[in-house]
Order: C-alpha cells, then sequence, then structure tokens
C-alpha cells in the first residue's frame, strides 16, 4: 500500500505542478517561466531530503537521552512493574507477544508518554518498542500483527493534554483555550477504538496472511 | 479556566524533568549502577537515528512534491461537495488532509485559520478539534518501521488510515455538536 501512495504523492504532486504552469500565463516581466515546478524542486525535493536527515540526526542526542533513562528504568525493575500492571489490557491487545518480554514494557512508556504529550520521550520509547518487537518477527522486513496494532495505536494518538494547540489559543486571544480538550480526547478515543478493531479485523484476511508466511 | 490553563502549563513544563527525576532516584534507591546503566542505553541513540535516514527522505520527499506543487488546495476543492455532507465547512478541509502528512504544516495551518476566523469561531474550534485529537501519520511509519527496515508494511497503513478518518469525521461531528 505504502507503494502506491508514494507514487501517488509523487505523480499528482509533480502533475499538479506542471499543470498550473503550462495552464497559468507568467505575464510579461514574470522572472521565472515556471514557478510551480520550481518550488516543487527547492521546496518539495531538494528541500524536503535536507530536513529529513535534519530531522533524523536531530533526534540522535534525544534518542540517547531517552533509551538511556529507559535502560536505568529497566534495571531498576519500574518497566517490570508497569508492565505487569497493565498486563491484562497489553496481552489481549498484542496476543503474540509473551506477557513479560521487554517489547510490552517499551510499548507502554511510549503510550504513557504519548498520553501525557510528550513527543521528545514517546518515539524513542516508541523505537526501543518496535526493536523489541522485531525480536519476534520470523520474517525480516515484514511487519507482524503486533507491530500493526502498536502502530496503529500510535496514529490514533491518544493524547490527554494537547498543549501545543492550547497555547495557540491560548496566545491568539481565546477566551477559552482548553474547551477543546473533551472533544479532542472523545475523538481520538473513538478512533483507537475504531483502529484497533479495523487492524485486528485486517489480519484475519487471506492478502495479509499471506505474507507472514514464509 | 485559566486554573485549567495553569495547571496544563505546569503539568507540560513538570513532566520531563519529573520523569528524570524519578528514574534516576528510583534507580539509585534500587542500588543500579545508574550512570553505567545510562550510558548503555544511551549507546543505541546514533544507530536508530541514522538508520531511519533512508525512510525520512523518501516519506518527506513525497509529501513535499505533493504540498509544494499546490496538490493539497486542489484536493481540498474536489472532495469538498462530500465532505460538506456531513457538516465539515471547506475551510477546514487543507487540516484533515494536512494532519497525517505534516506536523508542522499542520500546525501551521492550523494557525493560520485561527489567525483568519479567530480561536472562538466554530471554524476555529473544529480546527483544534483535530489537530488535538491527530497524529502524524506517516511520519510515524517511516519513522518506526524505518528503525527496524521494515518496508512491508502490510495492514499497518490502510488502518491507521482508517484511525484518521474516524478521528477527522468525530472531530467536525462534535465541534458542530458543542460549539455550533
Amino acid at each position: 500500500m505504502l507503494n502506491y501512495i508514494w507514487l501517488a504523492l509523487i505523480v499528482i504532486g509533480i502533475g499538479v505542478a506542471l499543470g498550473h504552469d503550462l495552464t497559468s500565463d507568467p505575464g510579461s516581466g514574470a522572472s521565472e517561466r515556471y514557478p510551480v515546478l520550481n518550488k516543487v524542486t527547492n521546496e518539495g525535493i531538494i528541500g524536503s531530503a535536507k530536513t529529513a536527515v535534519t530531522l533524523a540526526i536531530g533526534l540522535i542526542g534525544i534518542m540517547a537521552l531517552w533509551l538511556g533513562i529507559m535502560k536505568v528504568a529497566e534495571q531498576a525493575g519500574l518497566i517490570a512493574l508497569l508492565a505487569r500492571a497493565l498486563r491484562p489490557i497489553t496481552t489481549r491487545l498484542f496476543p503474540d507477544v509473551p506477557a513479560d518480554h521487554p517489547a510490552m514494557g517499551a510499548m507502554i512508556m511510549n503510550i504513557s508518554a504519548n498520553m501525557l504529550g510528550l513527543q521528545n520521550a514517546s518515539t524513542p520509547f516508541g523505537l526501543k518498542a518496535m526493536e523489541e518487537l522485531n525480536t519476534l518477527n520470523k520474517k525480516a522486513g515484514t511487519a507482524t500483527n503486533a507491530m500493526c496494532t502498536f502502530l496503529v495505536i500510535n496514529t490514533s494518538n491518544v493524547q490527554l493534554i494537547p498543549a501545543t494547540v492550547i497555547a495557540i489559543r491560548a496566545a491568539s486571544g481565546s477566551a477559552n483555550p482548553t474547551e477543546i480538550i473533551g472533544p479532542a480526547i472523545l475523538a481520538t478515543a473513538c478512533s483507537t477504538i475504531i483502529g484497533v478493531i479495523v487492524v485486528k479485523a485486517l489480519a484475519k484476511l487471506p492478502m495479509y496472511k499471506k505474507q507472514l508466511e514464509a | 479556566m485559566n486554573a485549567i490553563v495553569a495547571l496544563i502549563e505546569v503539568v507540560s513544563v513538570i513532566a520531563i524533568p519529573g520523569l528524570v527525576l524519578f528514574v534516576v532516584a528510583y534507580g539509585a534507591f534500587k542500588r543500579v549502577k545508574i550512570y553505567e546503566a545510562f550510558v548503555e542505553g544511551a549507546k543505541e541513540g546514533f544507530n536508530v537515528g541514522v538508520k531511519i535516514i533512508p525512510y525520512l527522505v523518501a516519506m518527506l520527499v513525497a509529501i513535499g512534491i505533493f504540498r509544494a506543487g499546490g496538490a493539497m488546495e486542489l484536493l481540498s476543492v474536489a472532495i469538498s461537495p462530500i465532505t460538506s455532507l456531513i457538516g465539515m465547512p471547506a475551510e477546514t478541509l487543507p487540516m484533515a488532509l494536512m494532519r497525517p502528512l505534516s506536523g508542522s504544516g499542520a500546525l501551521g495551518v492550523m494557525s493560520e485559520i485561527i489567525k483568519v476566523h479567530g480561536a472562538d469561531s466554530l471554524i476555529g474550534r473544529m480546527v483544534s478539534v483535530m489537530m488535538g485529537s491527530g497524529e502524524t501519520t506517516f511520519y510515524v511509519i517511516a519513522v518506526y518501521f524505518g528503525s527496524v527496515a521494515v518496508s512491508k508494511t502490510r495492514h499497518a497503513v490502510p488502518a491507521g488510515l482508517v484511525a484518521d478518518l474516524v478521528s477527522v469525521v468525530t472531530s467536525v461531528w462534535l465541534a458542530n455538536l458543542i460549539f455550533g
């Protein structure tokens, strides 16, 4: 599916830009004949490639920090404690993962950080969880059912306090910047529940089952 | 209401130093060699950062082309007749389309809409709910799967997109119900 989405983004993106530049009259004195295509080249292609590396490099320090803290928490037994407390939920969500597997602790840390809106910490915990889930993967390069479920919980983002949104609303002179918290939590809860149902249902489809066979 | 804003500020300021302090202090209490343990864990940070680069480049370049070429605006116009059926104002469409693609992009769209329509307008509230309940799905997919070199993502993408769709539809419905 990612192959099709990738193709669609690129073909439609360049197609629309080309269409725009060919149909609009640059007018006399226009400095460039293909303004949108140039924007695609500079911002879209070259700029994004650079941004990707800047983002990844920027992540290294934060990754190191949280993976370090996670290791301390692990050795102190904190992660196991958390994993044990949430075992009734996690074993149902991830039946293929042993209840005391380190992946469970990392996933719980990631979801908790997400709920608190600590994006800096949630990504490192999430990547640690993926690494642990991958140790249970029998077919390298292919996502397991547990990985897909974990990803959907992550992309449906269970955030209790959308701090950035509230900050922007407060700065824009809203009389009640926090009034959106309730509906946002409800919407996010709906999307997580439906997302988990859908991911579990899709996992049973023959076309996705087949991909797991070696 | 100011009390809630103040409380949220306190929580978001305290959360990270509080978590670091708690883990380190608890580790010391449990007689963990905290410094050695930290360094051992932190070592993996570099590898993960480097490993995700190709996946992130692939994803961000495709999204970048789509955004810079103006395809987002065209798509908004094309699907607005459908989305108006569920009570979704056309002005909020760029937000719904941008949310799964780019976090900073979505923040920009939200700020712009709030500047034009006001934070306490129905449209301003609706995009705020969308921003708060959505997630940058494609970034998460690229980074998470990239870190373990998974390129066959199976049903993660369709399920993630369904969750995004549910989040948008529910946001629109709730905003209309509560603020409309």
